[in-house]
């Protein structure tokens, strides 16, 4: 690891100043990033520690029936809080499904936003990554890609972002706050990341020394609580990121489709968002060959590139089923395993 | 650039002065304190060998920054037994054979612990392998690490569980 300055700001403000210098990097929990600088990945030459800020681990409840969750709440704690997870079983659902217990107790909701995708090449500094050395070229590309993105890719990456916690807040219009040298502005978390393009480094739409302090749910969010599920494919039961996930949620009203939601997760470099799918569902009754028709909507764009064909059909498999999970209802009780195709209670009968 | 940090670990208050930024909490336990009883894995996040508990919640101390964990309160597998008197969790993994080479053994009773002390789990042994997931045991003493928690849960009542962390 590549040593650096260690800074530990007192205020928001003390903190931006201190990011604004080049090679600086905040560091939170540092859950994703240390493993990173472990890796000669990320190498930066200052670290401004965010994490004993104060004010910043808060939820909460907005007057006009929205939610604010503070950029250093840790996701168990998101999870566990049970007004929140009542209100959003959804972004629970997708939290819980994260990671290891371990990492849920000290990553944070900021963080999670924020992490690098899991790419093997970007990982791996003797391959060509144009994300860790911008035109060095893509080895993914030719290589094993598998796991890699079959939608809003570009020549030069096809890597997918990694979150699960972003997919279902993609779904359901969240806001994300942050706070620079200029001030504080917000933008929806569906424009925060940026597809590849031709700067695939740049990642989202943060200016250098600007900081993540909330992410806002707005109160509409709350009207899918009874139908909504995350779904999440991957290669063992916990513990693993996604190869593909969905986040379903469904406003039932008399056996219609009032109105709908749908991302996908692993995918693209950012939650996928299926509007047309969503506009396709609305006003239909719940059922599957509806939800077959969305899916097959939310994928048809999509360009897989040999290793990763089948992620096309497995994702319009995964949405039916979310969407199958979510208008069948929220369970309860947060299921034994999270997202998993494998809880008892998710064996809902589907043959779309 | 010389720094110090001040922790209490496993009751005691313990001052560090450190020559280097890098160390992480795992590296501090093992090499600054020689508590080697929490260990070095993957030291990436992937296995969970290096489970402590800080501040209440167990976490991976590979993955934690030393210096950012100034004032925390860290436990760690030397500080769980009372005297001669093992830990619940500890007899229990005892008494199911939840361990083979024992290396991954620290990780998997802290992490219980923080497990019983989260109190997600249970009696369903299902919660309990998710919960547990974060916890690599490449003997695959999987089995008995499950039946172990489960005991450790029962023992412990609900009301001192909260404690056990």
């Amino acid at each position: 690891m590549k040593t650096f300055d260690y800074v530990r700001p007192a205020t928001i403000r003390e903190a931006v100043a201190a990011a604004s210098e080049p090679g600086a990097a905040y560091l939170a929990a540092g859950t994703n990033l240390l493993d990173l600088m472990k890796g000669g990945i990320s190498r930066p030459s200052r670290l401004v520690d965010i994490s004993h800020l104060p004010d910043l681990d808060r939820i909460e409840d907005l007057p006009d029936g929205g939610v604010r969750i503070g950029a250093l709440v840790r996701n168990a704690d998101l999870a566990r809080d049970r007004n929140f997870a009542r209100r959003f079983p959804v972004v629970a659902e997708a939290l819980l499904s994260g990671a290891s217990a371990q990492l849920r107790n000290a990553a944070t909701v900021g963080g999670n936003i924020l992490q690098r995708t899991r790419c093997a090449y970007f990982y791996d500094t003797a391959s060509a990554c144009n994300k860790r050395d911008p035109g060095s070229g893509c080895d993914a590309r030719g290589g094993d890609n598998r796991l890699h993105a079959v939608m809003g890719w570009s020549e030069s990456c096809i890597a997918t972002h990694p979150s699960d916690f972003c997919v279902p807040l993609v779904a359901l219009d969240a806001v994300v706050e942050v706070e620079g040298r200029m001030g504080r502005r917000e933008m929806p978390i569906e424009t925060f990341h940026r597809l590849p393009g031709d700067a695939p480094d740049r990642e989202n739409l943060l200016e250098t020394g600007e900081m993540i302090v909330a992410v806002r749910l707005p109160t509409q969010a709350a009207q899918f609580a009874a139908h909504a599920r995350y779904l999440k494919v991957r290669e063992r039961t916990s513990y693993a990121f996604a190869v593909v996930s969905a986040a379903a949620a469904l406003r039932i009203e008399n056996a219609t489709i009032a109105d709908a939601r749908l991302a996908l997760g692993g995918v693209a470099m950012k939650p996928w968002r299926a509007r047309e799918a969503e506009r396709l569902l609305a006003g239909k009754r719940a059922d599957a060959s509806i939800f077959r028709r969305a899916a097959e909507q939310a994928l048809v764009d999509a360009r897989p590139s040999g290793g990763n064909d089948f992620k096309v059909e497995l994702a319009r498999r995964i949405a039916v089923r979310a969407l199958t999970l979510a208008a069948a209802g929220t369970p309860e009780q947060s299921p034994a395993l999270p997202a998993s195709l494998f809880a008892a209670n998710n064996r809902v009968v589907i043959h779309a | 650039m010389p720094v110090s940090t001040t922790l209490k670990v496993n009751g005691v208050t313990r001052t560090i002065h450190l020559d280097d930024p890098r160390v992480t909490l795992l590296d501090l336990l093992r090499e600054h304190l020689e508590l080697t009883g929490t260990k070095k894995g993957c030291d990436r996040g992937q296995c969970g060998a290096c489970t402590v508990i800080v501040d209440g919640r167990r976490i991976n101390s590979c993955l934690a920054l030393a210096i950012s964990h100034d004032g925390a309160d860290v436990l760690t597998i030397e500080g769980v037994a009372h005297g001669n008197r093992l830990h619940p969790v500890q007899e229990a993994f005892l008494a199911h054979d939840g361990l083979q080479c024992g290396f991954c053994t620290p990780g998997q009773i802290m992490s219980a612990i923080g497990l019983l002390a989260e109190g997600d789990a249970g009696h369903d042994p299902e919660r309990v392998r998710e919960g547990m997931s974060g916890n690599l045991c490449r003997c695959g003493a999987y089995q008995g690490i499950t039946q172990a928690v489960l005991e450790a849960q029962k023992a412990l009542g609900a009301a001192s569980r909260k404690e056990v962390a």
